[in-house]
């Protein structure tokens, strides 16, 4: 099998350059078999794709140390469910992994929306296919996952415990199909943009797909978060680290892009902005793995170091390259199909939503990127952290929370007062009761309090659309509440799954002003001894350390201290955290020491113990911080991920489809395409 | 106005505020980020850059990192093979903070040469992956089979 799949790649290289080449000469000549030969090859490059990852999990499967990859991800004592996710724990395997999905999306992409856009076709399976092509050129030549070792380890080199963990194990695919999906509105916008047929069939398939990249992207974010805080023992779940900014970047992007298509699709405005968007939220996918990858950025995530930098570099100039050259050539034919009406108005709440949005992202490449430009520029590296980050977005971020609220409501064209009164009336004035609570409570902070009266507004919104939306449909249909919120949603799933993914977004804001009160103690406790201290809801606490205790398992050795904890004289149960030393069967060290931290999370506050060292035997010194609110960051993350099923879900527009808008198109990897939206 | 104007306006003055904090927290929050030889450089032409807050990156010398047993101390050195230095952190130092790994420190250069780090960030040795540190392991196969990649 290994063989197989060594040969499979070297195949799918092949397959790759003939379908770039024979689509885009069918493209250019008009030539239908030329056209679909390059699409037969896309397929092709796919299967061979496929058969070489098939090859290199079973070669981690079955430990075959005699590959390097194998030999150095992977030990004999893992688990099997880590040996799989080990295919893309290394820098060889994530190229494969690319691959593998970018090959997957091309085919379903092309299959499903091949007989409505004939002319787009040829185009973006050549664009595709060269995509396809660097990606599998960089496996093959400069991390290759088939590299063999000139003898036989006896045992692998294992994975880092802090990467064996669920969170970890699920947050680079999830972030790859998210990045991967980028690549098919890039295509076809290519495409699109190269026989100018710059009409508004092309952007059905870039909007789903565009969808489907933003949805991964929450998920995989998310994940990375919440993998981040109960691993890494620092009590925090983001610090504008360029790698974790990558991620966000074409997150933003897809976010406005998602939200500026509706303008297109209502009034035909904004169509040079939305081609922009698509292309540059590839560039920033393809500039994200270049940060991760090549090492131009300090990062404590610090991958390896590899050529794969500079191939990154050529092929994100090239692309950006040809990009301005065709969007330069084409302004004339995408100039706007009409002209902004009013400041109030629908239209006008959108465009400064993108504007923010991008202007996030902005900020937050600037910061990624400044110490490369500032060592340009003068000579001196410069790195700015997380006040740069926070100090630009907070505002930003707290501007486009009302526009949250108000976009979906105000009206189109132009707003009336009547329609500004009836539709914002209640939500202000929740968003003023919960300030005025909060400032009576004792709450100070002004960014905190602007958060959470527009984080009030912003719901009041939503509940308020939901409400009048349910009451319609009793007196219509004489529903249930449960049933009238059922068929709400399912009738109208875009428009209702975006209120959920805003009530997510309206959660996570809740939870990164709660950030602002957060408070850390560090502490050192003899067995007995006690430690008072107050939260920031003004509760008394108390820890009483019940000793530090040691164990020598056979993977690894730890030491764990365990804290009686008691709030408001209430005992609540015992927080314990560990620190892990993991060996092999010889007693030799392997990898740094790891943390295990002691989390007790309620709705309103994290409890978190981390365990930093212990001396003469039974002192430990642990840091105890108490983080307001974190729970909503997942809550917040689970319930953006429902709305944005709730939108892709295909039902939605088979059902407009019988209503004669768009016709259906049956899957074709039937498998694969179960999840995604198979209608064009 | 045409509300294309006065939308341009309103663009024009978001992004302005956005500019402006972006400037403003550069000047104000941005550090230098020097290896030790470039900060000993810098020391030599301007004494007054003591008083400068600044990030290192430098590697760790093996054996020099000593744990203050009363508090959350720690004194080690940094070098980048030329230019060496001993440093003293206060705080928790992330579990990754080993002999020889690649750190970055924050903090300022005292005028006793020690540099004062308020902000210690250790890089994982090798990406995630195993870094034995015991010599007698690096002989065996299993070793072999991922050294020089770290």
């Amino acid at each position: 099998m290994t063989l197989i799949g060594e040969l499979s790649l070297w195949v799918a290289l092949l397959m790759a350059a003939w379908s770039t080449t024979v689509s885009y000469a069918g493209g250019a000549l008009r030539r239908d078999d030329l056209a679909d030969s390059g699409v037969r090859g896309l397929y092709a490059t796919f299967a061979m794709v496929l058969l070489a990852s098939i090859g290199l999990w079973t070669a981690l499967l079955s430990r075959d140390y005699s590959l390097e990859y194998v030999a150095g991800h992977i030990s004999t004592n893992m688990p099997n469910v880590y040996v799989f996710t080990a295919f893309w724990s290394g820098q060889a395997g994530s190229m494969l992994f690319w691959a593998l999905i970018l090959s997957m999306y091309g085919t379903i992409a092309i299959a499903t929306s091949r007989s409505r856009n004939r002319e787009l076709i040829p185009w973006a399976t050549g664009t595709l296919s060269a995509i396809l092509l660097f990606f599998i050129a960089t496996t093959c030549f400069k991390a290759n996952p088939y590299t063999h070792l000139d003898f036989m380890p006896i045992d692998g080199r294992g994975m880092n415990p802090q990467l064996q963990n669920p969170g970890m194990a699920l947050h680079p695919p999830n972030l790859y199909l998210g990045y991967v999906a980028t690549a098919i509105p890039f295509a076809f916008a290519i495409a699109a943009l190269f026989t100018r047929r710059l009409d508004a069939e092309w952007l059905g398939v870039v909007r789903r797909w565009t969808l489907l990249s933003w949805f991964f992207l929450t998920i995989g974010i998310v994940l990375g978060m919440w993998w981040a805080y109960v691993e890494l023992g620092w009590g925090g779940y983001w610090a504008w680290d360029p790698v974790e900014n990558s991620s966000f970047l074409p997150w933003l992007t897809n976010t406005a892009f998602l939200h500026s298509i509706m303008i297109q699709e209502k009034r035909g405005m904004l169509r040079k902005w939305n081609v922009v968007l698509v292309v540059v939220s590839f560039l920033l996918s393809i500039f994200g793995t270049f940060i991760t990858r090549s090492g131009v950025i300090e990062s404590v995530h610090s991958f390896a170091q590899s050529p794969v930098g500079t191939w990154f570099a050529a092929f994100f100039f090239l692309a950006t390259g040809i990009t301005i050259y065709l969007v330069g050539t084409r302004l004339k034919d995408l100039e706007a199909r009409a002209e902004l009406e009013s400041m109030v108005s629908r239209e006008a709440a959108f465009l400064y939503n993108n504007l923010l949005l991008v202007g996030i992202a902005f900020a937050v490449l600037w910061g990624t990127v400044f110490p490369i430009l500032s060592e340009w520029a003068t000579g001196n590296k410069v790195t700015v952290g997380p006040p740069f980050f926070n100090t630009v977005n907070i505002p930003l971020g707290l501007l486009l929370l009302a526009l949250t609220g108000i976009g979906p409501l105000i009206a189109w064209r132009r707003a009336s007062v009547s329609n500004l009164k009836r539709q914002f009336a209640s939500p202000a004035a929740f968003g003023v009761i919960v300030a005025v609570l909060l400032i009576a409570l004792g709450m100070r902070d002004v960014y905190a309090l602007v958060a959470y009266a527009l984080c009030g507004f912003v719901a009041g919104t939503i509940i308020q659309e939901f409400y009048k939306g349910i009451r319609a449909r009793q007196a219509i249909h004489n529903e249930s509440v449960v049933a009238g919120f059922v068929h709400l949603v399912g009738r109208n799933r875009r428009r209702y799954g975006g209120y959920i993914v805003h009530a997510g977004i309206v959660m996570l804001f809740a939870a990164f002003a709660g950030l602002g009160f957060k408070t850390d103690h560090d502490i050192t406790l003899k067995t007995g001894d006690a430690y008072d201290v107050v939260d920031p809801y003004g509760h008394k606490w108390r820890f009483v350390s019940q000793g530090v205790s040691t164990s020598d398992r056979p993977d690894r050795v730890s030491e764990g201290v365990a804290l009686e904890t008691f709030r408001d004289g209430k005992r609540i149960g015992i927080i314990s955290s560990e620190k892990r030393q993991y060996k092999d069967s010889q007693g030799n060290a392997l990898f740094e020491k790891s943390t295990e931290a002691g989390i007790k999370s309620t709705a309103r506050l994290d409890t978190y113990v981390v365990l930093a060292g212990v001396r003469d035997r039974d002192t430990a010194e642990m840091r105890v911080t108490f983080n307001p609110l974190v729970v909503w960051v997942w809550a917040g993350g689970f319930v953006m991920m429902i709305g944005g099923l709730i939108v892709m879900w295909p039902q939605a527009e088979k059902r407009r489809a019988q209503a004669g808008y768009t016709a259906v198109m049956p899957p074709a990897g039937a498998g694969a395409a179960a999840e995604l939206p198979v209608t064009v | 106005m045409k509300p294309r104007t006065k939308f341009l306006v309103g663009g024009v003055l978001v992004l302005g505020t956005a500019g402006y904090l972006m400037a403003s927290s550069i000047r104000q929050t941005g550090v230098y980020y020097l290896t030790p030889s470039e900060l000993s450089a810098k020391l030599k032409t301007d004494s007054s850059f003591t008083s400068a807050g600044v990030k290192v990156g430098a590697r760790v010398v093996p054996g020099s990192i000593q744990r203050d047993p009363g508090g959350r101390e720690y004194a080690f050195r940094v070098t980048d093979g030329t230019s060496t230095f001993p440093v003293v952190y206060r705080g928790i130092a992330p579990d990754t903070f080993t002999d020889s790994v690649d750190v970055v420190v924050g903090g300022r250069m005292g005028t006793d040469g020690t540099f004062q780090a308020t902000e210690l960030l250790a890089k994982c040795a090798s990406r995630y992956e195993n870094a034995p540190t015991n010599p007698k392991y690096k002989q065996t196969a299993g070793y072999r089979a991922g050294a020089g990649r770290a």
